[in-house]
């Protein structure tokens, strides 16, 4: 215990430095800038023009649905990856592991394509 | 990596082929017209499997070097979990086809949520455990707000994606301090290094955090926040579900945690098992009383049944398990019956759940609120039936583990928690008059209520033989 304590030691140290220099460069902008705001100065910046409507505007969940049928393809690579690199070693185990996976996923896509997530209209 | 690891896998196998195969079967045709026959194929499927499950296994096996684990405590709750899959899936055909809400994703979410729970159940290893929890949980959060136009059933959703999202942070956190202070992942290895007389603190933390992330699981207090939204707010035949399967499945994985991985040190995790036993106990007796909403009343029900089926698990022993397993088995059968009662209640068609709405019902309809009377009476633990049976058993298991302090809470807590069934018998037999519920009642719903009442009352003989089973379940897990 009293081993393992020590070996864990640095990465103590390191959220206490982390900690301790976050608070310090927080508190340093409180304390010691000099704050003088105007409506000019805390409005919107849009290059120089007043700005034309609020930045908070709705946009279509369609974006939403699309980008995250993306991610789901996106982390596969992540999978692909360390699988491809280690191909030589993990034998036809570990290829037909991916090739279950891969075909899982597929019956997904198949599934959502069929559905119509993908149709802009 | 052999045909016979993969052997002891079938039956999970066989579920998630199927689950994928119809859900690219009705893609491809009709849609949701194939809806009620995947339902019906689902369920079917279910059974077959608890029949297969139930006649074959023996023994105790272990699948790619002790990742998944077959003995008969998995095999108890597997059969469990399956057939309380199928009859809530039977009866939730009628309410759902009238409210337009039959889709084909529901019953193969269902099975895909089934096969999750299967491998919680089986789980040798930290990772499977979480793969198990999280394959049940997202096809959980899909299924609660799968009434997509209604706000309370998005809400419901969305509130328990976020407090699951969050239960999961805990258990992985949990998880990880595990394995950095046990060097391992497998419930085999962590045993040897979870002993009393040396036991890292580390370790204590990640104990902590497993079983708060496995409170969430089976909502028990102080974890239990979501449970009466998410039941209110998701279509009535989802929350039947939710009451039933995912609980047994929680429930069973707690188990085989704190005892295959953390058997060493009962006393440690057996005190914070009974602080959330007494706690659920409590709050789901006392903050039922308030309540006029019948879904929500039977959210804190089962967060009072829960912390009934902790109580088993608190005394550590293997008699407690067994007191767990066959309260679970009980309190999933009287949950049945109650939700196929429920899932009845409407007016010109329009879903009722003020209990209020049941003023007079005895005069109307005497069989079924003669049911309806039984099951609120075996819920409240009324000594002659079923569910009285269920609190003794685990009454015994605490006080054999000199936990008598919490057998005395229960007993307490009971007699709270007989107040508000015994509002609902009341408003049934001896309420005002008020405008009358529909008394139609789908055939499936009608058969599954009665047989519930009925096994109420037969079950007193010999509890239909469960208790043998349940032993040899428990000595599967605790030597």
């Amino acid at each position: 215990m009293q081993a393992l304590a020590t070996e864990y030691l640095p990465i103590l140290l390191f959220l206490g430095v982390a900690l301790g220099l976050g608070l310090v460069l927080m508190l340093a902008a409180m304390i010691l800038a000099v704050r003088n705001p105007d409506p000019e100065k805390v409005s919107a910046y849009e290059c120089g023009f007043n700005a034309f409507d609020d930045a908070r505007m709705k946009f279509d969940v369609r974006f939403y649905l699309v980008s995250i049928l993306f991610i789901i393809f996106d982390l596969e690579v992540a999978f692909l990856f360390p699988w491809a690199v280690a191909f030589r070693d993990i034998g036809d185990v570990g290829f037909w592991s991916m090739m279950v996976f891969l075909a899982v996923l597929t019956v997904g896509f198949a599934y959502e394509w069929k559905k119509g997530a993908l149709e802009w209209e | 990596m052999t045909s016979a690891d993969f052997n002891i896998l079938l039956p999970e196998i066989v579920l998630a082929v199927f689950a994928m195969a119809a859900l690219m079967f009705a893609v491809y045709t009709g849609k949701d017209r194939t809806a009620p026959a995947i339902l019906w194929a689902t369920a079917a499927i279910f059974l077959v499997l608890a029949l297969f499950i139930g006649i074959n296994g023996d023994g105790a096996q272990a699948a790619f070097g002790g990742l998944f684990v077959d003995d008969a405590f998995s095999r108890f709750a597997k059969i469990l979990i399956l057939v309380s899959a199928a009859a809530v899936l039977v009866m939730s055909h009628d309410y759902m086809a009238k409210r337009d809400l039959l889709r084909f994703e529901y019953p193969l979410l269902v099975a895909l949520a089934a096969v999750g729970m299967m491998v919680m159940v089986s789980a040798g290893d930290l990772l499977v455990l979480y793969m198990g929890l999280e394959l049940q949980s997202l096809s959980l959060y899909v299924v609660a707000s799968l009434r997509r136009d209604s706000a309370k059933s998005t809400e419901a959703g969305l509130k328990y994606f976020v407090l699951g999202a969050l239960s999961s942070g805990l258990l992985l956190y949990g998880a990880s301090l595990t394995y950095g202070y046990a060097g391992t992942t497998e419930f085999a290895g962590i045993i040897g290094a979870a002993t009393a007389e040396d036991l890292p603190l580390g370790l204590l933390f990640g104990l902590v955090f497993l079983v708060s992330g496995l409170a969430f699981k089976v909502s028990a207090v102080p974890f239990h926040m979501w449970t009466p939204d998410v039941y209110e707010g998701a279509p009535t035949p989802i929350t039947a579900f939710f009451a039933t399967a995912p609980k047994v499945a929680a429930m069973a994985l707690f188990a085989r945690l704190v005892h295959d991985a953390f058997g060493g040190i009962t006393a440690e995790w057996g005190q914070i098992v009974a602080f959330l036993s007494v706690a659920s106990m409590f709050l789901g007796a006392v903050a039922a009383i308030g309540q006029r909403d019948i879904k929500r009343l039977m959210a804190y029900s089962s967060i009072n049944h829960m912390g009934f089926a902790l109580m088993g698990l608190a005394a550590g022993t293997a008699f407690g398990v067994q007191a767990m397993l066959v309260y679970m088995a009980i309190y999933v059968t009287m949950n049945v019956g109650t939700f196929a009662f429920i899932l009845s209640m409407s007016r010109d068609g329009r879903v009722v759940t003020d209990i209020r709405a049941l003023n007079q019902y005895s005069k109307r309809e005497p069989l079924k609120a003669l049911a309806v009377l039984v099951l609120m009476f075996s819920l409240a633990g009324v000594p002659p039936l079923v569910g009285f049976f269920g609190k003794f058993y685990v009454l015994r298991a605490a006080v054999d583990a000199d936990m008598a302090w919490l057998a005395v809470a229960g007993v307490i807590a009971s007699v709270i928690a007989l107040f508000y069934y015994l509002r609902i018998v009341y408003y049934m037999y001896f309420g005002e008059e008020t405008e009358a519920l529909d008394s139609g009642m789908a055939p499936t719903q009608w058969a599954l209520l009665m047989v519930a009442a009925a096994v109420m009352v037969l079950g007193v003989v010999n509890l239909f033989g469960i208790e043998g089973p349940a032993a040899a379940a428990a000595s599967a897990l605790v030597d």
